[in-house]
C-alpha cells in the first residue's frame, strides 16, 4: 500500500559493499515507506543477497560507502542484534541449522529478548508454547517442530515456514526476505506467502528479494526493482515482475 | 605400621609417611593393602616423558605442601543440598575422604540391595568383597591407584543381588573441604547376575581449597546385569583429582558411563572397560568443561576381549581460557574377540585462542572381523550460527554461551537422572558465561 505521506523506515543511499574483498554492491538507493511491499528481483550474482545481508549487519560483508538509515537512524551504528531489536527482520536464504538447540527454547529467546526490548511481558515457557502454536496455525505447521532443534533435519521448505514462523513471533516493523520462496513447493508457497499477507500491516513495511516472479503472484508488489551489476537498474510497478518474466534477465546484464 | 622403604619422590614419601596403615584385622585386605604400598615406594611419579603422560605435567601437585587431614569440619545436609540429586533417596557421603553417617540415608533399601561404608560391609559382605577389591583397579604400574589402595579405609559398597533392581539412582558424594589434604575416595559396585543399578559418583570441592583427591572405582558388572553410571567432577578449582575407574563386564551385561569433567586445577580420569564375557555393551560419553589455566585429561581403555562386544564413545570438550583439555581413547580388540562393533568419536570446541587440545584415538585391532571407527574435530563456534542468533536479538554472548550449551548437550542429556540434566545445564551454562567474559 503506497502512502506518499508514511513514515519512512529505510533509506539506502548509495551502499557499496564488499565480500572477501570484491565490491559486489556498488551504490544501491532504496527508500522504503510503511506499508508498502518492494520486490528485489534480478539474475544469480547481481548483488540482492548481499544487500539483505548487509543491511541485517553479516560480519562478512563489509560497507564500504553509503548510507542507511532505518527508522531515521544510523543503522551501520547498530549490532546486528540492536537492528533486529529495534525491528529489522532477515529471513535467510538459508536458515542456519543449531543442532542441540531445541526450538522452542530459541524461539522464546529470541521472542523474550524483542519483548525486553521493546518494554513489554516476557512469557513463560507454557505460555509461549501457547502463542506459538497459535502463530503455527497460520503457517500450518506441526507443533512437533516446538520440540526439534532449529532447523535440524528440517526439509527445504519446513526451514522457510520456521522463518516465517520467527517474523510472525517477532513482528518486524522491517522483514527482508531473503528467496523465501525457493525451496517451496506450490502449495508451501501459497501458504507462506498467506502467512506473510497476514503478518503485513500498514506499520510495516516488507521487502521480498527473488529471482522468479511466481511468489508475487501471491504478494502483489507495490514496487519492484531490478538488480543488476550491484545497482538498482530498474524501478518500477508490479507489471515489471510479469515483464521481466517473458523478457528474461539479459537485458538486465547489458545495461548493468 | 609405617614404611621402612625410602619413597621415590619428596612428595610421595610425605604421602607415606603421613599415613599410618590401617589394621582391620582381616588378613586379605592388610595384605593388600600391604603390596600396594610396596608398590607405591617402588613406583615414580609419572613425568611428561612418560607416554601415559605427555600432555598432563602434575608438578604442580607434587609441590603442594602435605598436611594431615584435621578434624572434619562440621557440615549440614542443607550445606550439600546443592549436590544432592532429589532422585537419589540412597545416597552416602564422605567429607574428606571420612564416612560421614550424619549426612548419609541409606535407609529402606529393598532386600538384596545393599548401600554402605567398607566398614559395615565387611561384616555382612567380606567373600564379595574380597572376590573384588582391588583386583580390578591394577596398582602394580600406576602410583595413584596404589597409594588408594595403601590407603584403603573406608569406602562405599554397592551391591545388587541377582536379578534385583536398585529402586532408585544412588548417590555417591565425596566432598573436600581442607586446604592441603589428601582424600582416597573409594567406591566398589558389584551388580550381580541380571542386577541393576544406577550409580552416581560426585567429587565436589566446598570451597576454592586446593587439596587432592586420588580416587578408585571398581564396578563388577555380572551377565546380562545393567550399570549405569554417572560421575561428576566439580571439585574445587585450584584442587588436584587423579581418579582410576575399572569397570568389568561379564557376558551380555551392559554399562554405560557418563563422565562429566568440570573442576580442578589439574584432573586426570583413567576409565578402564573390559568386556570379560562376549556380547556385553558398552556406552562411555564424556564432557570435559574447562577455563582459565584447567587442564583436564581423560584416559580411556575399551578392552574387547570377548566376541560380539559392542562399545559406542563420545567424548567432549569445551575450553575456554588458557585451558588445556587432553582425551586419550584406546580401543583393543584381542585376538578371537570377532564381530566386535565398537566407535569411538572425539569432539572439541575451542572457545579462546589460548585454549589447547589434544585428543588422540588408539586403536589396536588383533581380530579380522569386526567393524572399528573412530573420529576426531577440533572447532570453534561456527560464526553463521552466532550471526543467526543475534539476527534474532541475541547478544554475542548469548548467542554463544547458548552454542556452547549445545555443543555439551548431546552428552548432559544422555544422563540417566533428569535433576542431574537440569543442574549440569544450568552449570554448563553458567560456566560458559564465566568462560564467554574471559
Amino acid at each position: 500500500m503506497i502512502r506518499p505521506d508514511a513514515k519512512v523506515l529505510l533509506e539506502v543511499k548509495g551502499l557499496c559493499a564488499k565480500v572477501g574483498g570484491v565490491e559486489i554492491l556498488k551504490g544501491i538507493d532504496l527508500t522504503v515507506r510503511a506499508g508498502e511491499v518492494h520486490a528485489v528481483m534480478g539474475p544469480n550474482g547481481s548483488g540482492k543477497s548481499t544487500f539483505a545481508k548487509a543491511l541485517a549487519g553479516h560480519p562478512s560483508y563489509e560497507v564500504t560507502g553509503g548510507s542507511v538509515a532505518f527508522d531515521g537512524r544510523d543503522l551501520f551504528a547498530l549490532a546486528p542484534e540492536e537492528r533486529a531489536r529495534r525491528g529489522l527482520f532477515l529471513g535467510f536464504q538459508y536458515p542456519v541449522e543449531i543442532p542441540g538447540v531445541s526450538n522452542s527454547a530459541f524461539l522464546r529467546l529470541a521472542y523474550n529478548t524483542m519483548q525486553a526490548a521493546r518494554g513489554k511481558d516476557e512469557l513463560d515457557p507454557l505460555e509461549f508454547d501457547d502463542f506459538a502454536r497459535g502463530k503455527m496455525k497460520l503457517l500450518d505447521m506441526d507443533p512437533g517442530f516446538l520440540d526439534r532443534s532449529v532447523n535440524d533435519g528440517f526439509s527445504g521448505g519446513e526451514k522457510k515456514r520456521n522463518e516465517i514462523l520467527q517474523m510472525a513471533l517477532l513482528e518486524p516493523r522491517l522483514a527482508i526476505l531473503d528467496e523465501t520462496d525457493s525451496g517451496l513447493d506450490i502449495d508451501a508457497l501459497r501458504v507462506v506467502a498467506g502467512g506473510i499477507n497476514h503478518l503485513h500491516g500498514p506499520g510495516d513495511a516488507v521487502v521480498l528479494v527473488t529471482h522468479y516472479q511466481r511468489m508475487l503472484n501471491y504478494i502483489v508488489p507495490d514496487y519492484v526493482h531490478v538488480m543488476g551489476g550491484g545497482r538498482i537498474v530498474r524501478t518500477g510497478g508490479k507489471d515489471l515482475a510479469f515483464e521481466l518474466e517473458s523478457r528474461g534477465y539479459d537485458w538486465v546484464r547489458a545495461a548493468a | 605400621m609405617m614404611s621402612a622403604v625410602v619413597a621415590t619422590h619428596p612428595y610421595i614419601e610425605a604421602l607415606l609417611k603421613g599415613h599410618e596403615m590401617p589394621r582391620g584385622g582381616i588378613s586379605w585386605l592388610d595384605e593388600r593393602r600391604a603390596q600396594a604400598l610396596e608398590r607405591a615406594n617402588a613406583l615414580t611419579v609419572p613425568t611428561t616423558r612418560d607416554e601415559e603422560w605427555r600432555f598432563t605435567d602434575i608438578t604442580p601437585l607434587t609441590k603442594l605442601r602435605f598436611r594431615p587431614a584435621r578434624a572434619t569440619p562440621q557440615l549440614a545436609i542443607s550445606d550439600l543440598s546443592r549436590f544432592l540429586a532429589p532422585e537419589a533417596t540412597v545416597h552416602l557421603t564422605f567429607v574428606d575422604g571420612v564416612f560421614a553417617p550424619e549426612l548419609s540415608a541409606n535407609a529402606g533399601l529393598p532386600y538384596g540391595t545393599v548401600v554402605t561404608s567398607f566398614a559395615a560391609a565387611l561384616h555382612t559382605h567380606g567373600a564379595v568383597i574380597e572376590q573384588h577389591l582391588a583386583r580390578h583397579a591394577g596398582f602394580e604400574k600406576e602410583l595413584f591407584a596404589a597409594l588408594n589402595t595403601c590407603h584403603l579405609r573406608d569406602g562405599a559398597f554397592v551391591w545388587v543381588a541377582r536379578n534385583r533392581k536398585c529402586p532408585t539412582p544412588v548417590q555417591i558424594l565425596f566432598v573436600s573441604t581442607q586446604q592441603e589434604t589428601v582424600a582416597y575416595p573409594r567406591i566398589l559396585v558389584v551388580a550381580e547376575a541380571g542386577a541393576e543399578c544406577t550409580l552416581i559418583e560426585d567429587h565436589a570441592g566446598l570451597g576454592d581449597e586446593a587439596y587432592f583427591s586420588d580416587a578408585v572405582t571398581e564396578v563388577a558388572v555380572g551377565e546380562g546385569a545393567c550399570v549405569r553410571h554417572v560421575r561428576v567432577q566439580r571439585d574445587a578449582r585450584a584442587a588436584f583429582h587423579i581418579a582410576t575407574c575399572a569397570v568389568a563386564l561379564a557376558k551380555d551385561a551392559r554399562y554405560a558411563s557418563h563422565a562429566v569433567t568440570l573442576g580442578a586445577r589439574i584432573s586426570r580420569h583413567n576409565l578402564n572397560v573390559t568386556q570379560q564375557g562376549e556380547g556385553s555393551e558398552v556406552r562411555m560419553d564424556g564432557l570435559a568443561l574447562i577455563s582459565g589455566r584447567q587442564l583436564a585429561d581423560t584416559h580411556t581403555l575399551m578392552d574387547h576381549a570377548c566376541p560380539n562386544g559392542r562399545s559406542r564413545q563420545l567424548h567432549k570438550c569445551i575450553v575456554g581460557g588458557a585451558a588445556h583439555a587432553v582425551f586419550n581413547g584406546k580401543i583393543v580388540v584381542r585376538p578371537g574377540a570377532q564381530l566386535t562393533d565398537s566407535a569411538q568419536e572425539s569432539r572439541n570446541l575451542l572457545l579462546s585462542g589460548k585454549a589447547q587440545v589434544d585428543t588422540k584415538p588408539q586403536l589396536e585391532i588383533f581380530a579380522d572381523d569386526v567393524k572399528c571407527s573412530h573420529g576426531a574435530t577440533v572447532g570453534q563456534l561456527d560464526q553463521e550460527q552466532v550471526f543467526y542468533l543475534r539476527s534474532r536479538g541475541l547478544s554475542p554472548n548469548r548467542a554463544r554461551n547458548l552454542l556452547t550449551y549445545a555443543f555439551g548437550a548431546e552428552v548432559i542429556d544422555r544422563i540417566p537422572v533428569p535433576s542431574l540434566i537440569e543442574q549440569l545445564g544450568e552449570m554448563v551454562l553458567a560456566r560458559t558465561q564465566v568462560v564467554g567474559d574471559a
